[in-house]
Formats: structure tokens, sequence, C-alpha cells
């Protein structure tokens, strides 16, 4: 028998998630714990479909006693302010693009919540409703692509070493979002059709500028705004008000369709390009982690994506030491966007990844 | 079965209480403010709860007000007396380890343009009367101190406090949830004008509170509607609650079961623990209350882990929100606001046995080992 700690977001996917562990018949132990990210938002804000909200809270422990499990809350607003919210406004400030759904699941789920869980609620695991699969094969675990690959979440959790995924289970990894509706829906869970939270939980309405400021008193000081050749075409709010790949919002006319190619903190300058300009085939990557522990080879095959729900390139990765690789794309990316993730699948196996540098 | 060491939030309804509601709850159905036998029938129970309630604390039956909570008498007494005499004065006194009830009214009525001056505490939670003293001013017309504190039991000096309220002619508040839970208490002995109430803390029932008004008082409603509770609180009364209320009270004060021998076994035990220590007074502390601070422990996961291995603990303040922020009785008392993260709060009732109080410090051991132990990293394995 296990004891396993549900992470219950008061979303429709933790919630079965939590359900399917809980259901009559199985061994398992299970614990409902909802963190609480970061004070109450403003007045107003309530109405919003963040995860965090205090609505979230009460949906969560709805389900936890429809379902006959404990329900704790644990406080992780230090750990969250320090590793989500303030390394989201610090990779703006750096002229990057910040992925805190990755951060949170690498320094909160899958730390604070598995250690602090472990110690706390004597558990053996962690689950939670990503969409992502776990497999045990030739003496290690294998985080694989969900069944649904619509909703597969492997880009967010490619972090994971083999120590945390021994301790994690992703219970919905073999339905598709469908399916996990019918099952709350079936268990008249209070979530079954709450919709799908798209925003980040923290900027509630989607505007991060705000963040910038209260967090790193950034107020943004308009600059130039350039093409690939250096000449001015229009003018900026503030370098971090935009990022690679960024299309609206230039306030730019030069009769075709331009793109942010390139962020550039120390001069306050945003660089822009024609589609085809924005693209790249080859692109370094950082930080680089792998589920194995080891990169499979110093040169591999591997497919790789460079942001959610984006298609797989087929590339040529060449390690440079061990926590850094080179991807040659097989194909031109469309803006690797610096501070992204870069994943490695392959097949449906996620290898790891790392994050795009600055070229 | 669990071991609950909650009291202080709540306490068990006692069977005795249960079957003296029942009969409001089902035949004796009127409204006491209605003219037939119904309405008189029901009338009868709650004057006699009102009664029994003034012979436990030696006042007039005239002088107890039911309200709905403990908390709804202390928003009543505070804000009614600070409205009515406002043409007088608009200062407050009140302390820095009040319960939120008594702290959030007053921060209102600062909003309304009152001022508020909260004495501060020492180490173990005492309000220094001497401080009272010098807070009042020629505009102060209430002075609010609870007997003792919810978090860490302290007791406060009410009758010194009460003496210089009474020499300066002030109304003096005291908010007894908790203590009249051991005690009875004593308006005249403590020289106090206001005293809040409430059952749920005794062995009654939830959602039914008093406020113990001395005769002569002038108050501003806070429930406004028809004449009940002589014009001082509107609302049909919660006839059954008010029977259960006198009932549990007068049934609280009928025994002297020897808590305070369990507490001290249970506080040995606790500081004899790695990097306990005891928060609140030494002795002058309510006889079923035990609270600690732990280093390396956030309270939270501490009651937590407790619950899960079968015993019912708090941190001491309500903290089902999961706040950050660490409770303002230990911050008062001068407790490292790190270190007050790690707070944990277990009061005793009248079931609670030695056995209890062993189980629970052997617990609460293993429990800070492990918490602390964060994390040795778990074997890869199949």
């Amino acid at each position: 028998m296990s004891r396993i700690v549900a992470a219950m977001s008061g979303g429709v996917d933790s919630s079965v998630a939590a359900a399917l562990l809980a259901r009559e018949g199985t061994e398992d132990e299970v614990i409902g714990v909802w963190m609480r990210t970061h004070g109450d938002l403003p007045e107003g804000y309530e109405l919003s479909r963040s995860c965090c909200s205090p609505d979230a809270a009460d949906d969560a422990r709805r389900v936890a006693q429809l379902l006959s499990i404990p329900f704790y809350i644990l406080n992780v607003e230090r750990e969250f302010g320090a590793r989500v919210i303030d390394a989201f406004v610090d990779s703006y400030l750096e002229g990057a693009t910040p992925n805190p759904c990755q951060a949170c699941n690498q320094y909160i789920k899958f730390d604070e919540l598995l250690k602090r869980g472990l110690a706390a609620y004597g558990a053996d695991a962690v689950a939670t409703g990503h969409y992502a699969r776990l497999e045990h094969r030739d003496g290690r675990w294998r985080l694989m692509r969900a069944a649904d690959a619509d909703k597969d979440q492997t880009y967010f959790l490619w972090v994971l070493s083999q120590e945390q995924l021994a301790q994690t289970r992703f219970p919905l990894g073999d339905l598709t979002k469908p399916e996990v509706r019918a099952i709350a829906a079936d268990l008249t869970l209070p979530t079954a059709h709450k919709p799908e939270s798209q925003e980040i939980c923290f900027v509630p309405l989607g505007d991060y500028r705000e963040l910038l400021e209260e967090r790193r008193g950034y107020a943004g000081e308009p600059g130039p705004i350039v093409d690939a050749d250096g000449t001015r075409v229009g003018t900026h709010t503030g370098y971090a008000h935009y990022t690679v790949g960024q299309r609206h919002g230039l306030g730019v006319a030069l009769g075709e369709a331009v793109y942010v190619r390139e962020v550039q903190p120390t001069t306050n300058t945003v660089v822009i390009g024609r589609r085809e300009e924005v693209a790249q085939r080859s692109f370094t990557v950082d930080g680089a982690r792998f589920t194995a522990g080891d990169a499979p080879a110093e040169r591999f095959e591997a497919s790789v994506r460079i942001r959610h729900r984006a298609p797989d390139v087929p590339a040529e990765v060449t390690m440079v030491g061990r926590d850094r690789f080179v991807a040659e794309t097989a194909a031109p990316v469309w803006a690797p966007a610096p501070g992204q993730a870069a994943v490695l699948y392959d097949g449906d196996e996620c290898l790891g990844g790392g994050r795009i540098s600055r070229a | 079965m669990a071991i609950y060491l909650d009291h202080a939030a709540t306490t068990p309804l006692r069977p005795e209480v249960l079957e003296a509601m029942l009969p409001y709850l089902t035949e004796h159905h009127g409204n006491p403010s209605s003219i037939h036998a119904a309405g008189r029938r029901a009338r009868q129970g709650l004057d006699e709860a009102r009664e029994e309630i003034a012979a436990l604390i030696g006042a007039k039956p005239r002088e107890v007000v039911f309200t709905a909570s403990g908390t709804e008498a202390d928003n009543l007494a505070v804000k009614g007396v600070a409205w009515a005499s406002s043409a007088r004065g608009r200062h407050i006194v009140t302390s820095t380890v009040e319960h939120k009830a008594v702290i959030n009214t007053a921060a209102i009525l600062e909003r309304q343009g009152f001022q508020v001056t909260a004495v501060g505490v020492d180490r173990a939670g005492r309000v220094d009367p001497a401080d009272v003293a010098s807070a009042i001013t020629d505009a102060t017309t209430l002075v609010s101190i609870q007997a003792a504190n919810n978090e860490v039991g302290t007791l406060q000096p009410i009758a010194e406090i009460g003496a210089i309220c009474r020499e300066r002619r002030i109304p003096l508040h005291v908010d007894a949830v908790q203590s009249a839970a051991f005690e009875p208490p004593t308006p005249d002995a403590w020289q106090a004008t206001l005293i809040s109430l409430s059952a749920h803390k005794l062995y009654g029932p939830k959602g039914i509170g008093a406020l113990y008004v001395r005769q002569g008082t002038a108050m501003v409603p806070q429930m406004n509607g028809g004449a009940q509770e002589r014009q001082r609180r509107a609302g049909t009364e919660n006839v059954a609650a008010a029977v259960g209320f006198a009932r549990s009270m007068r049934l609280a004060y009928a025994e002297k079961p020897n808590l305070a021998t369990l507490r001290d076994r249970l506080i040995a035990g606790l500081v004899a623990l790695d990097g306990v220590q005891l928060t609140g007074h030494a002795s002058e502390r309510l006889p079923n209350s035990a609270s600690a601070v732990i280093e390396g422990v956030e309270g939270g996961d501490l009651v937590a882990a407790l619950d899960l291995d079968g015993i019912e603990a708090s941190t001491g303040s309500a903290c089902t929100t999961g706040s950050v922020e660490p409770s303002h009785v230990l911050l008062a008392m001068g407790i490292d606001p790190e270190l007050a993260h790690g707070s944990l709060r277990l009061t005793l009732g009248r079931d609670t046995t030695e056995a209890d109080v062993d189980r629970t410090i052997e617990v609460v051991g293993a429990c800070i080992g492990r918490l602390r132990g964060l994390r040795a990293p778990a074997a890869v394995s199949a």
C-alpha cells in the first residue's frame, strides 16, 4: 500500500487524478493537498479562472470531501514567489521568455510538495493531473507522452530526474480530456464542467507588465524598434514588454507581417524581422538535463520541440560539455525564444531538454 | 479513534445538553415573542436559560444578551459602546494579543475615525495594568482586554485592570470566551461592564454566545429589527441553543477535573523534546492549554502530520486558508517570526487521559523528527 499526495488545484484534471487514485478497490491511501502559491488577488479578480484563487481551494476541498480523503492546504508562497514569480519577471528583464509552468513543476510540485509531502504526510509519492505517462523499462523510469497527444504536457516535465519520476504518479496519462471530463461528470464532481485555465495563474488578466513594476520596479522605458539592418522603424514601450516571436503590439506598419526577432536588454532595443528571418536551423541550449541522468550520447538524433504544442522537428543534437547542447534541425524552426525550453524526444519518450540560450 | 486535543477551537456537545435542547427543537417550537401557548412555552425556556446564566456569573437576567457567537458579542460590546459614547470621546484601549474579533472590530472603528491604542505584552503574553492606565486618555470610552488568550492560554490580570478602569470611570469589556470554560466570569470582582461568552467552548452548542452588559450601560445595537433582547440584538432568539448554553454552563462549573496536572505533564513532555519552547506563561495559563514553538518545523505541516497519525491539534491561530503570516499573538510576545511559524497548540478536554498525553508527546516527537529530516532522498527503485 502506498500513501500518495494528490496535488489538487481545484480544476477538473487534478480532481479526476485524485479520484482515480482514491477509487474503491485500490490499495492506495490518498491525501489531497491544495497549494497556496500566492496571496489573495485583489477584489474583482475572483471571476478569473485562475487555479490559485480561494474559489479554487474551495473546489478542491469539496472534491476531497466527496472522495472521502483528508485535505490540507500547503503554503508555498515563499518558494513560489522566489522560484516562479520572481524568475518569471527576471526572465523578461533578461530579454528572455519565461517558462513558469515548468518552474512550478521543477521547484514547487516535484520538489517542495514532494519533499514536504513525504516528510509531513509520510507519503511515498506525489500525483498530479498532468497528461503524461511513466514507464519503468530496462532499469529506469521513462517519461512518456500522454495518450492524448493534444493534451500532452511532457513539454513542462522534462526537468524531472529519475529520483523524482520514481516518486511520481500521473493517473491521467492514458486518458483523453473528454474521458477525464466524463469521469468527473460520472462522479458528479463539482469541477466536472469547469473551463480550462489557459492564463498564467498569477497573472490573471494576462498582462504581466504590472508585475514587472511591482516586483522589480521596471516601468519600461521607450526605445527603438529596428529592422535587420539596424534601421529604426518604430518605438517600443520597454524591451521587457516584448518576446521573441511576438507579432502583435509592435505598432510597426511595413506592409508585411513582422515579428520580434531579438530583444536586447543592454541597449533597450527590439529587433524585428520578416517571418523567414525569425526562423532558425540551429540553436544552443543551456541547463540541459536528461531524465535518464545522462545524455544518450555525445551526438544523437532526437526530435525537438521548442514550445508547447509546437510540432516536433527532427534534429541532430551535439553535447557541449555536460549541460549544454546544440540542436541542428532538419528544417528551420519558428522563432526559438531564449528562455523557452527545447525538449528532446525519442519517439514517445521525453529524453530531457534545456533552456534555449541567447543566440 | 483520534485523540482530540483542540478544545480551544471547540468542544463536543454533552449528551445532557443535547437532551435539554431537543424539546425546543421539536415540541416547543414557538417563537418566544408570540402571545399564544407555544410562544409562551418557548419564552419560558429562554427566560430560564437567561436566569441560569445570570445566576452562574452573579449577574441579573436582564444583563445577559444572547448573540449568535462570541465574535458577535465582541462586536456588540466594542462597537455598541464606542458608538453610544462617541459624543464624549473616540478612543478605545485594547491589547496586541486580543482575539481577531476584537482586533478587527477595533480596526473598523479606527477607519471610522476612532483612535485605538493596543497595549503591548511581555514575553509570556501578559498585559501590564500600568500600561493600560497610561494608555487611557480623556477621550477613552472603552477598555477591552481578554481574560485568557486563545492561542497561548495566558491569563490576564483582569481584576487589576478592572480597578484602574473603575477609578477612571471607563467601562471594561472582557472577552472571557476561553476562560469561561473553567471559571465563571465575575463581573463584580473584575469590575467589568461587558463580558463576552460562547457556548461551544464549554461543551454547549455552536451558534450561540452571550454578552453580559452591566445595567445602565448605553449601547448602540449592531443588529437592527425587532425588540428582542431588550432592543439590543434583534432577531428571533435561538431558544434551543440558549437552553443548551445554560445547561452546558451549569455542568461546566459542577465539576472540577484536574486538567492542570495533565497539562503540566504534556508541557513537560513537549519542552523535553529538542528545540521546543513553551509559549505563554508557565503558570498563569488556562488549565487545559499547552502551546509551543518548534524550531525547524512549519506549524501547518506538523498539524497535518499529527492528524494523519491520529492526533487533532492546532497551530493556535485559525489558518485554514494557509496564510503565511505567523500568529499576531506570538509576534506581539516578541517571538522571532521564523520561529513563530512553528507554532503548536494542544488543548485538553474533560475526556483527555494520561495515556492520550503520553501518546501525544511520543507522536509529536516522531513527527518533528520526520519534518526536520526534510528529506533524506528516497532510493530510486522500481
